[in-house]
């Protein structure tokens, strides 16, 4: 059946290649002198013609005056014709190209720590990222993270955007939506660092990255709230999180958000978070992670550029199993952020996680954070922080980031 | 597994409970665009917006409340000229509702066909502050360009809802009659001060200033989007003295500290100039805008509000 449609498809190809030049035949002779000069005729003809009509139409005013009432019980005049798209003024070759934008993220740190051994100033990572739609039915989203060290993909991923049912589908390798903070780039988190909970259950400094499916519903709630489940699949390898043995281990995890306007000025974001993969430990051990997460936010439409406040908090429970049993740890943090006017923001963070493969081992930490944006393209920010680790030191630290983005405008992620 | 698939439908059983409304249901990124669709689809719409008159159109914040919105959406009216690209795209590409992506019959992009001001022509850089590379996107603020916007919406709604072709192509004829007379009112109002000179906090009035014919002299901010600065703001206290302008126009967004400063060294009046409908609850529709402004600034530049 196959061949047979084949050598169908190579048939019609033949016609068609056949039938080619015969169209290309169609093509009118060159024209001659005697046709260039008539042409030349009409074309003055029509060009005085234009600017006659041209006197006209102005010597009738101004279009606002020529505008015609609705004649009383008469039918009323057509709707003008929609005006002509405009092109943009982009070059022709850029048409197809994706929205390109890239971020610095220097780091500069003070003090000393020899748990988290951060070095003393690094371009911790420059975010690259390459945004297109696909075709009427996806797009796609490329965040490529230049290290010092080399080059990864933190995301890359299609999404489908027109799926029946009010379904949202994404593929490929993307921050996996376990709490709020997971699924932040490191550039637009309110701080200079990641929080406990993420660097001791969540797979260290740069989060869970997972590379897998996502599916995702939103489910209207009575009153007009919105609420989404998520559903994801990741194959089972994380760094320090997840373990896949074998082809069959998958680590999935499920989130549902409910979001409410609570005035105008005021929403609440509430989410549920769910994962469970294989941990590598012995052979059918897994690591389960449950985690909640809150944001506030507090803006006054009127005053928005000038006048903000935010409040999040999550809290993360891991239970990972081992040889010796089940290590149940937990960990939450809270933090509070405040804008002073329109380029400044102070903010604060509390912090205590257990460590995931040995709950007797908790780090505590504080946080005093002040973030300057020269534009929306640059953040300067500095962070005082205290973290006392399980191991008894109790390290004071100074943070100097300082970012600063290029390229296409992104949206700012909400 | 059983309980699995029970907990799916249960979840996902709403998705398939279809909408009864008949009216074509639109959603705008500013009131002024819903409010000119609501004279143009009457009772045949429904109209909502995303931004609200007072906030400042550039940073609207990507809520996901409005995301429900645009997915039931049937027409999503924008303003264009990236005057949304801070917060609209995610929000499009999670509304679930293709009829509204760009390019699609439910898109509306409004710019076009308007007379569109300030489109660089050179090199553009980010050093010249939060500039719009496809042109200045306040262009709403002149009536000929609502002209424009009302034909467009027009245009759109006789294709989305051709059954009901005649009744919008009433209303636009009304609507457009309506603004002709306004219009004729406003210019009449400002017309003994052609030529005048103002000053603008953010760079939102030049398609307002050509079309009342007036001069926008200067702006409280350097540069778009860059807060005034102390050099800044004495270059245009001087400014002010020495061409004896008499007006700071200020959208209800921004704050007032500085055009306050600027105005009490100079005797200018600061006037706080709304850009949208709903700017103040007395701001109910497109031409209201027009009312309260003009209105207020002929009363500026005609010495009684001194």
């Amino acid at each position: 059946m196959m061949r047979r449609s084949f050598r169908g498809l190579a048939a019609t190809w033949v016609v068609l290649s056949a039938l080619a030049p015969a169209v290309a035949q169609d093509q009118p002779p060159p024209a001659s002198a005697e046709e260039v000069r008539i042409l030349r005729q009409e074309i003055a003809t029509l060009k005085s013609q234009v600017e006659a009509l041209t006197a006209q139409l102005a010597a009738l005013g101004p279009p606002s005056a020529a505008a015609p009432a609705a004649p009383p019980g008469g039918s009323a005049p057509p709707v003008p014709e929609p005006p002509p798209a405009v092109a943009a003024p982009s070059q022709t070759s850029n048409y197809f190209n994706p929205s390109i934008a890239a971020i610095g993220n220097f780091l500069g740190v003070g003090g000393s720590n020899h748990t988290e051994n951060l070095p003393s100033m690094s371009l911790r990572e420059s975010e690259v990222s390459l945004q297109a739609v696909v075709d009427p039915y996806a797009r796609a989203d490329f965040f490529l993270s230049f290290g010092e060290e080399g080059v990864e993909v933190e995301e890359g991923f299609a999404t489908f955007t027109t799926l029946p049912g009010g379904f949202l589908a994404k593929v490929g390798r993307m921050r996996p939506s376990f709490g709020k903070i997971n699924t932040l780039h490191l550039h637009v988190l309110p701080w200079a660092d990641e929080p406990l909970t993420i660097v001791n259950f969540l797979g260290g400094d740069e989060g869970w990255v997972g590379t897998g499916v996502s599916v995702a519903r939103m489910i209207p709630l009575p009153g007009d709230i919105f609420s989404e489940v998520t559903l994801q699949a990741f194959r089972g390898e994380a760094e320090g999180l997840f373990e896949a043995p074998s082809r069959g281990d998958l680590a999935y995890n499920g989130h549902y958000r409910v979001f409410s306007d609570l005035t105008e000025a005021a929403n609440l974001d509430v989410g549920l978070s769910y994962a469970q993969g294989p941990n590598g430990l012995t052979e059918r051990s897994d690591t389960r992670l449950e985690g909640i997460d809150a944001t506030f936010r507090w803006k006054p439409l009127r005053t928005a550029t000038y006048r903000s406040a935010s409040v999040r908090g999550e809290y993360v429970r891991s239970r990972q199993e081992q040889l010796s049993g089940a290590e149940i740890a937990d960990g939450w943090f809270l933090s509070a952020e405040y804008q002073l006017a329109k380029r400044w923001f102070a903010g604060a963070r509390v912090e205590r996680a257990d460590r995931a493969d040995d709950a007797a081992l908790q780090d505590r930490g504080l946080a005093a954070i002040l973030t300057f944006w020269p534009s929306e393209f640059s953040q300067l920010r500095g962070e005082l922080r205290r973290r006392t680790y399980a191991g008894g030191e109790t390290a004071n630290e100074a943070l100097l980031q300082i970012q600063f983005a290029i390229g296409a405008h992104g949206a700012h992620p909400f | 597994m059983k309980r699995l698939v029970a907990l799916l439908v249960i979840l996902f059983a709403p998705a398939f409970a279809g909408s009864s409304s008949a009216k074509v249901r639109i959603v705008s990124t500013l009131d002024d665009f819903s409010s000119i669709a609501e004279s143009i689809g009457g009772v045949l719409v429904e109209a909502d917006s995303l931004a609200k008159g007072y906030q400042d159109p550039h940073f609207v914040d990507a809520k996901p409340s409005f995301i429900l919105k645009l997915s039931r959406a049937d027409l999503l009216i924008v303003a264009g000229l990236e005057l949304e690209i801070g917060y609209l795209p995610p929000l499009i590409d999670q509304s679930r509702n293709g009829r509204i992506h760009p390019g699609n019959p439910g898109y509306l992009d409004v710019s076009n066909g308007c007379e569109i001001l300030q489109r660089p022509t050179g090199q553009v850089t980010r050093a010249m502050g939060d500039v719009h590379p496809f042109g200045n996107p306040h262009y709403w603020l002149d009536p000929d360009n609502g002209r424009t916007i009302a034909r467009s919406i027009a245009a759109k709604l006789a294709e989305l809802d051709s059954g009901n072709r005649a009744a919008y192509e009433k209303n636009l004829a009304a609507f457009e009659a309506k603004l002709g007379e306004k219009d004729r009112e406003w210019q009449a109002k400002l017309a003994p001060f052609a030529g005048a000179e103002i000053v603008t906090f953010h760079n939102s009035w030049p398609n307002f200033a050509k079309h009342f014919r007036l001069n926008v002299a200067g702006n409280i901010e350097p540069k778009p989007g860059i807060p005034p600065t102390p050099s800044h703001t004495l270059e245009i206290i001087n400014l002010i003295k020495s061409r004896s302008i008499r007006a700071i126009l200020v959208e209800p967004y921004f704050d007032l500290k500085t055009p306050k400063f600027v105005a009490g060294k100079t005797g200018a009046t600061v006037l706080v100039f709304y850009p949208s409908v709903g700017g103040t609850p007395e701001i109910k529709d497109y031409f209201a805008v027009f009312d309260a402004d003009v209105g207020a600034l002929a009363k500026v530049l005609g010495g009684k509000d001194r």
